[in-house]
């Protein structure tokens, strides 16, 4: 039985199947793929018109507000100020801390949480008993809601009775309890250890998925082969879960550098830790500046957008065949 | 697979790293919900005298059952929607070449990118417009807003890589598409349906912040905002047990709910493979 | 394949008809139905709750009570959401102090409808943080003050006596702190309070600035008063104590990490606000009857004893559809008897100079009466003339102390800063 999987494509030569399923022969279009076409957008439909019920008036009007000088509580008494709000923003230096913030929580924690979460993927694929119940423990993490995990940590974390210094200091790692989440040294890579904690399970369950539809006969062959374990891994496995890999990674990215919960709980608006998110609301909410909270997520937008593009073209994701 | 008995110490060690670094804190939150007053400060192994009052206070000072059963309400009825509008969604997308594809993958993602705290105001207004104030629709309907993107991304990259030759089979005896999809497709997709449902369903339990915002009476609320609200004698103190309690007994249906649904997520290329 | 979608489909609907019937509660034939909003769960909550039922007993209506989260900035959050978009959801609500001038434009003249006599049984100084442009726009629940607790086991033991000024304060802290370790203790500290960056600091900070007579950053009529040199000593005071008497984790502490450190009995002094009094005191705690109360130290001679203004008042949403019916429930909350009640179940300081006399509450609570002069007189915080810029100079005044607090800036460049910020935020000192 053949092996089948992305890049095997019927060659020239062979007879060509009476439907058209694939490119059209010769430059035309067949009544088959143009009835495909039409059952595409039919498809397409439901999912597009939700999306844009539930996301076309919140966003966009976001984007308005940037452009004004809105504030809270204050019903309809705001002027368009263009470009005013994005130039304070640039000018604004607690706004580029979040950014730096931000960015660097991002970097880190994904790449810790992908290699953690491939590493735990392919230990649980593995044939071990207990099996079910090791995954339903790998998932804990990310099952606990977030309000009751920072509080979690918040206390573990706490300088004087936390059972994280506690174990640290009966380990003999460090002699005196230090103060995680106030040090503004330590404050970022605590919330970064917590966030890992925290997700990698969602990594480890993608990635297993899309382990499990990788054919066992690859395995088979490549033991009757004779080839290492490890090269297997590099050569075979991760090349075809590479796209899955990469559909993760980007939607983990543009959580991390949306992140709000996480740091504002442990550390609240402190300029140490505080992400982008933190500090558009606190523009929006505490300080009722809804123009400048609003070009701050237009910015946020930006960012991510950016990071996004970067990563499709450096990915090499397929977008279109 | 036979492996030597170095490679099985070594696999059975990681295992056993991998479920203390996920568990300790859980176990930890356990080991707090039997704790009360000023013994939440001592650090210790297990309780000497164990506080089973906080989980009885739990039910007696909230309708927590019924902010479960409106979890259970909201997440169900989010994972279904946004499962079915994604599937369909996905096999277009993956499967059919048209104009505009990349373009539609790309706006879809884009909803992604903004921070919940700054489309609230406008779902707020979206969900007055609707009437749909104070009830556990509007949580449904705003969580879309997270769950779609995400959902058909995956899904469409996980039925692009299905095998071509099944679709072609299917097509050659004459199928419609809204057979293929169902006959051909769902049965392979299930580890990723599953997958993906799950952590959309977990995604929508812990949601907080329209939660939050787009309900206001105690029965309405669901179970992560009922969480945030328990409190002790004052505006300052954290009943720190009460809120393990609590915990504890939401985190543990989604474990069940993992457990029976994973050896869904582990089931291969088996259902309807491809024959010859 | 279309059956399981007509299920999927019908069954969250009819799940939502359910709903529908079965929750949300539904005005009685007779009467007004009033939604009142006021804290989270607990002892308050009950005490709220009870109060607010006798009330529609007593006056034949309906209450509805909600829930709001703990923090402050969420309830404010949610209130301005509602309130915002006129909606009638809920009719009295209850509100910090800092909040009447930033809610003031949504809420009714509730002044007004109680009329003079009400107003006047309660403390001035709070009718006054309460009015804004004129108009009284919530009545008076429970106040609040920034108190010192302290071990008096542990003065005692050493022979020193409560501090009366900062300076003596730090010696007494070292003096007991470094005993206590030597005797074992090594987690024992000498002073602890709220040094997080949020609201809890600008109290903190307002007191130990206030209290060198530093003045309070803005003035009663808009004026940035922030750099002066009595309020650089004030911080300069202040930052000497971390990491020297007070951990580097009270960077981080707010009222509850303080609490905490104090009551496991690993802390001398701690800045908090009342409710700590009655924890402090449970059947359970490791320092049950050995802590005494009192103000906080002066700055110097030449300084004042002083606490930060706190408390929490009532106010009616101008969109109320009964607000006749809402303002009487507020009535009957904040009256003599409700605030009786509060003040023996728990602690919770009434507003009423009256009941400082009364033989009932001081039993229980015997430092209200010794305190009565430290809640007359607590200062506020300038939220008044700031109005519903507020919430943004208080993050400038708590970001700038912060920096000061934990070595980054030098208590003058921090304040020279502060200034600065707070004089670009006033527009000219007129704040609107």
């Amino acid at each position: 039985m053949a092996v089948s999987g992305p890049g095997i494509e019927r060659g020239p030569g062979v007879p060509p199947v009476p439907t058209g399923a694939t490119a059209p022969v010769g430059g035309e279009v067949s009544r088959l793929t143009r009835q495909r076409r039409r059952a595409a957008w039919l498809f397409l439909t439901p999912m597009l018109v939700v999306l844009a019920l539930v996301a076309a008036w919140p966003l966009l009007r976001t984007i308005y507000f940037a452009f004004t000088d809105a504030r809270l509580g204050d019903a309809g008494g705001w002027s368009w100020v263009g470009l005013q709000n994005f130039r304070a923003l640039s000018g604004d230096a607690d706004w580029w801390r979040a950014v730096v913030n931000t960015v660097v929580f991002a970097l880190v924690s994904v790449t810790l949480e992908t290699v953690l979460g491939v590493g735990i993927a392919l230990t649980l694929d593995a044939h071990i008993p207990g099996r079910g119940l090791l995954r339903a423990a790998v998932l804990i993490p990310w099952a606990i809601p977030t309000v009751v995990s920072a509080q979690m940590w918040n206390w573990m974390y706490n300088d004087l009775y936390g059972v994280v210094n506690a174990m640290l200091m009966g380990l003999g790692l460090i002699a005196a309890p230090l103060a995680w989440t106030a040090d503004p040294n330590l404050a970022l890579p605590a919330v970064i250890a917590v966030d890992v904690w925290k997700t990698t399970p969602f990594m480890a369950l993608l990635v297993l998925a899309a382990l499990q539809l990788v054919p066992g006969e690859i395995y088979e062959a490549a033991r009757i082969d004779g080839i290492p374990a490890t090269k297997v891994f590099w050569k075979v496995t991760l090349p075809l879960i590479r796209p899955a890999l990469l559909v993760a990674i980007i939607f983990r990215t543009l959580d991390a550098l949306r992140i709000f919960d996480l740091p504002y709980v442990l550390t609240g608006n402190s300029r140490y830790t505080a992400s982008m998110a933190v500090f558009a609301r606190q523009q929006l909410v505490e300080f009722q500046d809804v123009g400048y909270g609003s070009a701050a997520s237009t910015f946020l937008f930006a960012i991510i957008a950016l990071f996004t593009a970067v990563y499709i073209v450096a990915g090499r994701v397929r977008l279109s065949e | 697979m036979r492996r030597s008995l170095l490679s099985r110490v070594l696999l059975y060690l990681l295992v056993a790293v991998i479920v203390v670094y996920t568990v300790f804190p859980f176990y930890w939150a356990i080991v707090s919900s039997l704790k009360t007053g000023s013994g939440l400060y001592v650090i210790e192994v297990f309780p000497r005298e164990p506080a089973w009052g906080n989980y009885v206070a739990i039910f007696r000072e909230q309708p927590f059952a019924r902010n479960i059963l409106n979890s259970v309400f909201v997440a169900t009825s989010v994972v279904a929607i946004s499962l079915l509008l994604a599937v369909t969604a996905s096999w277009a997308l993956g499967r059919i070449q048209f104009r505009g594809r990349g373009i539609l993958l790309l706006a879809v993602l884009s909803v992604s990118m903004f921070p919940q705290v700054a489309v609230l105001s406008g779902m707020f207004e979206l969900v007055r417009a609707l009437g749909l104030y104070n009830h556990l629709l509007s949580l449904t309907l705003s969580y879309m807003i997270f769950t779609l993107p995400f959902t058909t991304w995956v899904l469409t990259t996980f039925v692009r890589e299905l095998p071509k030759e099944l679709e072609e089979a299917a097509l050659v005896d004459g199928a419609r598409p809204w057979t293929i999809l169902t006959k051909v497709f769902l049965p392979l997709l299930g580890p990723a349906l599953v997958t993906t449902g799950l952590l959309a369903f977990i995604a929508a339990w812990n949601e907080f912040l329209f939660a939050l915002t787009f309900t206001l009476a105690n029965e309405k609320r669901t179970v992560p905002v009922a969480i945030a609200l328990v409190s002790g004698a004052s505006q300052f103190e954290l009943p720190w047990g009460r809120v393990m309690a609590a915990s504890v007994i939401v985190t543990v249906p989604l474990v069940v709910l993992v457990l029976i649904f994973q050896r869904r997520i582990v089931s291969g290329l088996t259902a309807g493979a491809v024959k010859g | 394949m279309s059956r399981l979608v007509a299920v999927l489909f019908r069954v969250p609907l009819v799940a939502a008809l359910a709903a529908a019937a079965l929750g949300g509660a539904t005005a009685s034939a007779q009467g007004a139905t009033i939604s009142i909003a006021c804290g989270s769960v607990g002892v308050e909550f009950d005490l709220c709750k009870s109060g607010a039922e006798a009330w529609a007993q007593k006056t034949g209506n309906q209450v509805k009570v909600i829930s709001t989260p703990k923090e402050s900035n969420e309830i404010l959050a949610m209130y301005q959401q509602l309130l915002s978009s006129g909606s009638s959801d809920i009719d009295v609500i209850r509100i910090d102090v800092v909040w009447p001038g930033v809610l003031a434009q949504h809420l009714a003249d509730i002044g007004a409808e109680a009329g003079k006599d009400v107003l006047s049984q309660h403390f001035p100084a709070i009718i006054e943080a309460n009015t804004v442009g004129g108009k009284v726009v919530a009545l008076p629940w429970f106040t609040d003050a920034g108190l010192l607790y302290y071990r008096k086991d542990l003065l005692e033991k050493y022979g020193k006596k409560p501090p009366t000024t900062w300076q003596e304060l730090s010696e007494t802290a070292k003096v007991v702190m470094d005993g206590e370790r030597k005797a074992g203790n090594a987690n024992m500290w000498g002073f602890v309070f709220q040094g997080r960056a949020y609201e809890g600091l600008t109290c903190n900070a307002l007191e130990w600035v206030d209290s060198f007579g530093g003045g309070t950053f803005v003035d009663g009529q808009g004026k940035v008063t922030a750099n002066n040199p009595k309020a650089a000593e004030a911080l300069k005071a202040a930052a000497s104590w971390v990491k020297s008497i007070s951990p580097q984790g009270v960077l981080n502490y707010a009222e509850e990490e303080a609490r905490g450190a104090f009551q496991s009995g690993n802390a001398v002094f701690m800045r908090n606000w009342p409710y700590a009094w009655a924890l402090s005191q449970a059947p359970d705690s490791p320092i049950k009857g050995k802590v005494g109360v009192s103000a906080l130290p002066k700055g110097g001679q030449g300084g004042k004893h002083t606490g930060t203004l706190g408390g929490w008042q009532l106010a009616v949403s101008k969109y109320s559809k009964n607000v006749k019916a809402a303002v009487d429930l507020a009535k009957w909350l904040t009256g003599p008897e409700e605030q009786k009640r509060a003040a023996l179940k728990a602690s919770l300081n009434p507003t009423r100079p009256a009941l400082y006399e009364d033989k009932e509450i001081l039993a229980a609570n015997p430092f209200f009466g010794e305190l009565l002069d430290t809640f007359k007189s607590a200062v506020a915080r300038p939220s008044r003339v700031t109005a519903s810029r507020y919430n943004q100079v208080s993050s400038e005044i708590w970001n700038a102390v912060h920096e000061t607090l934990s070595g980054r800036a030098p208590a003058e460049q921090s304040l020279k800063k502060l200034e600065g910020s707070l004089t670009r935020l006033s527009r000219g000192g007129k704040w609107q």
